[in-house]
């Protein structure tokens, strides 16, 4: 039973539709997250009483529940108050918001870590608290944020898998189609922590490079 | 003392700080204090830690806002107007702090620069030639592509001083710009700050270094306990000041800062 023709005629081409289903996931969520996360740590940090509050609730909610909790609320019970959403939609909202929260707390950390006298020295030159904020604290802030943040992208692409739980098929769910089907776990399964670890070797590799990038003199220091 | 400009002509009033009041946490920091400055004038503002030099000088561009009292540039009040309008005016009041406030991320040519391009809307092109012409002018043409992280002390001064005359300020504002610099650095930041005031620059100085107010200060500030105690011109304050507390402070100055003829 199993062969060669088993991995090359069933099980890949359904791994690669499942993978493109993953790839799909991650490369919507992960930016989004990251925006999302960017704008609470903001308002966590620099908004006044309400946004502040707003955001801290943010955190606490979305980093507080779990994944597969949010994902049922979102898939299953949100027709239930008239909005409807596809598997793939509301598996990126769920990981959106999960990750955004955790993205908040790494960037509001590296907020915090600038040295506040470079906001003071840019408003004495005129620029607004805005304008600071966005040419000097974050182009540091960031730089700052990106091992914790990568730490939190890695995590991204190995709990997409829990989408299948919303019956957007990705890669794990397709596995576990044929697993079941052809009661091939242990291949299966082996196949796809594989390709799950290429990805993230992957997504590794090229974090570095940016973290690489993204140093200036007087940085390599503070790793 | 002064170069050709300073003195003599008709005095043009730059700045007007009058009576201003500042609080923190019930404790009265700043109780009244007024004083002018004119064009080309050097004040040095003296006095002992923590009792309000800094947030006087702070008040002046807003970084603090003064509990009571108004401060005015040239015709124009500063204090009582929102953000936007408050911002125009910083740009017109250049400030050096103590710990320099380089922007980290930033070479030195891009730390000033920066402000050009966001704050005044120049071209990169002009803001570049403009930011070289300023670190230049402090001798720091050849470090122009090296980070903060890679200057001495007494070059990340001279750059924060370049970043801030580079938006053509009316009056300068240093807040202790050489207390945080190896005692060999500091020359060098005085140098440009001499070199400055004999240009005719406006400045407001905070310093303990004696020889500077000597040699630079048109009118020497003594501040104390919230209180303006007693100004005047060096040669009067250093030699014949009304109160026994500014001739004490200004004797354990000289002796802790070297003497009063500009030498170290």
């Amino acid at each position: 039973m199993i062969n060669l023709d088993f991995f090359l005629e069933i099980l890949f081409p359904s791994l690669l539709e499942g993978l493109i289903m993953t790839m799909q996931l991650i490369c919507w969520s992960i930016p989004i997250g990251l925006v999302m996360g960017v704008i609470i740590a903001i308002g966590r940090v620099y908004g006044n009483v309400l946004v502040s509050f707003f955001s801290k609730a943010y955190i606490i909610f979305f980093r507080g529940t779990p994944l597969l909790i949010l994902l049922f609320i979102l898939y299953y019970g949100f027709p239930s108050i008239g909005i409807y959403l596809s598997p793939f939609v509301a598996a990126v909202i769920g990981f959106v918001l999960c990750s955004s929260s955790y993205h908040a707390e790494y960037i509001r950390g590296a907020i915090q870590s600038v040295r506040s006298g470079q906001v003071l020295a840019a408003q004495a030159l005129g620029m607004s608290k805005l304008s600071a904020v966005f040419n000097i604290v974050l182009p540091q802030a960031l730089r700052r944020a990106i091992p914790g943040c990568s730490n939190e992208i890695i995590y991204l692409i190995k709990y997409s898998s829990l989408a299948f739980m919303v019956t957007c098929i990705e890669l794990t769910g397709a596995g576990k189609i044929v697993a079941s089907r052809y009661f091939t776990y242990t291949e299966v399964f082996l196949v796809i922590g594989a390709i799950y670890l290429i990805i993230v070797s992957l997504a590794t590799k090229l974090l570095n490079i940016l973290e690489e990038r993204a140093s200036f003199p007087g940085w390599e220091n503070r790793k | 003392m002064k170069g050709p400009e300073g003195m003599n002509q008709k005095k043009e009033l730059i700045l007007r700080i009058k009576d201003i009041h500042k609080s923190f946490g019930g404790k009265e920091v700043l109780k009244g204090i007024s004083f002018d400055v004119y064009k080309g004038e050097t004040k040095v503002i003296i006095g002992p830690s923590g009792m309000g030099k800094s947030t006087l000088l702070r008040c002046i561009n807003q970084l603090t806002f003064p509990d009571q009292g108004t401060i005015w540039l040239r015709d124009q009040e500063v204090t009582h107007h929102n953000l936007r309008e408050i911002n125009l005016f910083r740009q017109k009041i250049g400030m050096v702090f103590q710990d320099f406030n380089l922007f980290d991320h930033l070479d030195a040519v891009r730390n000033v620069e920066i402000a050009l391009i966001k704050v005044k809307g120049m071209k990169k092109e002009e803001a570049r030639e403009k930011a070289m012409h300023e670190l230049k002018k402090v001798g720091l043409g050849k470090q122009a592509s090296l980070y903060p992280a890679q200057l001495s002390g007494g070059q990340k001064q001279r750059v924060s001083i370049a970043r801030a005359l580079a938006m053509d300020p009316e009056v300068m504002l240093f807040d202790e710009p050489t207390s945080a610099l190896d005692p060999e650095l500091i020359g060098e930041v005085l140098g440009v700050m001499q070199k400055l005031a004999r240009e005719g620059m406006t400045m407001v100085v905070i310093t303990h270094e004696m020889g500077f107010a000597r040699s630079v200060a048109d009118e020497i500030i003594f501040l104390e306990k919230g209180k303006l105690l007693e100004s005047g011109p060096p040669e009067i304050l250093f030699y014949q000041p009304k109160y026994e507390r500014t001739r004490r402070f200004l004797f354990k100055l000289t002796e802790l800062y070297g003497d009063l003829n500009g030498k170290k």
